[in-house]
């Protein structure tokens, strides 16, 4: 089977993140990076298909050279093949998926995942429009998928409960929290992935539709107040909620 | 990448069983088999014989991380592979390393490395465990005591007395005749097993044998040498720990109407801790950056062995101290630190002997240092 897994390389959770002088990107100096931990759970998912019915995983990622530090960390957790697809340039979710859906259409795969968003702009639309791109089924935020010849059963999240669906392959799936623990790469793994070569190839160029004009950070949580210890401050307070806070 | 694996695989698979492991007193075999998976039993093994390559550099790192959150599991790896694997390593012919390296890199085996015995502690040489040939076999009486890895081990490198001299062998645990005795009772590494191991006209194949025969007490003594390094690397992970607990717990906790963190005498236990850590990432990794370009390094190793533990140890008592009588309680882990360190003064060479090996070689030196 021929599995394709698009990662993104993203901001650690653990970072803090700054906003750059000109407002609009993040600042990247002292900025760990990690795989998207959705894209993580899409690499797993990938592994295991291959497991099962054999062929090769191919992780792909668009964006500069930094991003080969998460398609490395994908190559130790057992992909195959790793391709850049090398644009340092930002972009937005559908021009990010027309890149994408060029090189699945190229590489002919069976089946292809994603995470079910990226941590940094949280847009949730690549694998959606990947899908639509190519004319192919789209089952997004997976939290559980049964592949068979052909076609497949993906329980998916929805608001307040689970959806079983059924549909055909190709197809594209993100993958959401719960569909797998992925593997941990092996020491074994991390050697591997140091001689298995990134291949780079450049994208054809897409304008975004959507310009980011100004990114801001959440307003500083403001101070606490203690109104009082016992019953007495209850009055005060739901004062307070219903005056101040306005939430009662 | 090899940092960051093993610190989300220790904090993920290890933290959680941490104090378990230390009441129990053993390491669950999942975990064990969880550490086999990812690789952690074969680190520094070079990658022709199934390891992982990464040389001591990269043992050191991952040691660190271990020992930052378990130091049982640290002593259990440490033993393994940093002396019992490391043994064969340096010393065994290359049939040798290919019967036996790569099922211990994958940890189908575990190693442990058997020299002290009951009147051969810090006078090693003066073991008394015999080797005699008969026809093409060697036949190994005696026993071996404080053998870390002990009752989990799958084989032995064992050091006995030939006609020529100290001679090493290794013993796997199925051999006929070889007997495991309890689990050692210990303040702490409560989960790194210690046993008694005894042999009783023990039959070993020739091939069995490392290196050359009389030889084995030179490929012992640099065993050590690589061992101490790896230790140090614990010492240095389990410091970091300490001063992370320290350094939060004194900017939470309140006396006299401030954090505790702003009275100088805080602080200046944690510029001590600080110091120290700072002096022992730096010996560490320039000694096991020398191992891995083959220099000598059996003064940097005992000074790594004698300041790292030392510091540790030192520090295990700040932090308890900074943490009051919250360090003193079994509810947080420092306790456990502060017992596991201990350890790290005596064993692999005691803290003494370390000094011996430091004056011998700076008076031979004249004094003169090598740079
Ligand atoms: C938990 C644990 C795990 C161990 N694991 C292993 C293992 O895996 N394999 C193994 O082979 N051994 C192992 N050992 C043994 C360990 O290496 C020895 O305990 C250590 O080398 C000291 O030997 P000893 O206990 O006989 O002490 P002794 O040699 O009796 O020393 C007692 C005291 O005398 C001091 N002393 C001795 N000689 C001198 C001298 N010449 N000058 C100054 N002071 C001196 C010592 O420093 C020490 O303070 C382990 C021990 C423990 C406790």
């Amino acid at each position: 089977m021929k599995i394709l897994v698009f990662v993104n390389h993203v901001p650690d959770t653990e970072t803090k993140v700054k906003i750059g002088s000109d407002g609009k990107v993040i600042d990247p100096a002292g900025v760990n990076y990690m795989l998207n931990p959705y894209d993580e759970i899409g690499v797993e998912e990938a592994l295991k298909t291959k497991q099962q019915f054999g062929g090769e995983v191919v992780v792909v990622s668009l964006g500069g050279d930094p991003n080969k530090e998460t398609l490395r960390k994908a190559l130790a957790m057992g992909c195959d093949k790793a391709v850049l697809l090398k644009d340092p340039a930002i972009r937005d979710s559908y021009a990010v998926a027309r890149s994408l859906a060029d090189y699945a259409k190229e590489y002919g795969a069976d089946v292809i995942f994603c995470g079910k968003q990226s941590i940094d702009y949280d847009d949730a639309q690549v694998g959606g429009l990947i899908a639509e791109m190519l004319g192919i089924p789209s089952v997004s935020v997976v939290v559980k998928l049964e592949i068979k010849e052909g076609h497949f059963i993906a329980e998916r999240e929805i608001e307040g409960g689970h959806e079983i669906v059924h549909s055909k392959l190709p197809a594209v799936i993100t993958a959401q929290k719960g569909l797998n623990e992925p593997r941990y790469p092996s020491l074994k793994g991390i050697m591997d992935a140091k001689r298995k070569p990134i291949e780079e190839k450049v994208p054809n160029a897409v304008e975004s539709r959507v310009v980011t004009e100004v990114m801001r950070k959440p307003p500083a949580k403001a101070q606490g107040k203690i109104v009082g210890s016992d019953a007495s401050a209850a009055a005060e307070l739901v004062r307070l909620l219903h005056e101040e806070a306005k939430v009662i | 990448m090899l940092r960051d694996l093993a610190r989300d695989f220790t904090n993920a698979e290890i933290r959680p069983l941490a104090a378990r492991i230390d009441r129990e007193e053993e390491i669950p075999k999942e975990l064990l088999k969880k550490i086999a998976d990812v690789g952690l039993f074969g680190t520094a093994i070079p990658e022709e014989y199934g390891g992982g390559g990464f040389g001591k550099v990269g043992f050191c790192l991952a040691q660190e991380e271990v020992a930052r959150v378990c130091g049982s599991t640290a002593a259990t790896i440490g033993a393994h592979q940093s002396i019992g694997a490391q043994a064969i390593l340096l010393g065994g012919s290359e049939t040798l390393k290919k019967k036996y390296l790569p099922i211990l890199a994958s940890g189908e085996l575990l190693a442990a490395f058997a020299l002290t015995e009951a009147d051969a502690g810090s006078d090693s040489f003066n073991l008394s465990t015999r080797a005699e040939k008969i026809n093409d076999k060697w036949i190994l009486n005696g026993e071996k005591v404080w053998i870390t890895n002990g009752s989990i081990a799958g084989l032995f490198s064992v050091f006995a007395r030939t006609e020529k001299g100290i001679t090493g062998f290794v013993v796997e645990k199925g051999f006929n005749g070889v007997s495991v005795g309890k689990n050692e009772k210990k303040l702490g590494i409560k989960g790194s097993v210690t046993n008694t191991i005894a042999f009783d006209n023990v039959e070993i194949p020739e091939e069995n044998m490392i290196g050359i025969d009389g030889r084995g007490f030179l490929i012992a003594m640099e065993t050590l040498n690589s061992g101490r390094l790896g230790l140090g690397a614990c010492c240095f992970g389990a410091a970091k720990e300490m001063l992370e607990m320290s350094v939060a717990y004194s900017k939470q906790r309140k006396q006299f109407g401030e954090p505790i963190s702003k009275f100088q005498a805080i602080q200046f236990m944690l510029s001590d801790m600080t110091t120290h850590i700072y002096a022992m990432e730096n010996m560490v990794y320039k000694a096991a950056f020398k191992l891995d370009n083959k220099e000598d390094i059996s003064l940097d190793a005992a000074i790594v062995k004698l300041y790292c533990s030392e510091a540790v140890s030192e520090i295990a008592d700040q932090a308890l101290q900074i943490h009051g009588g919250m360090g003193f309680s079994a509810e947080l882990p420092l306790e456990r630190f502060y017992r596991d360190a201990r350890i790290l003064k005596i064993f692999e060479g005691t803290n003494e002997i370390q000094k011996l090996i430091i004056s011998r070689q700076i008076l031979k030196q004249n004094g003169k240092w090598n740079s």
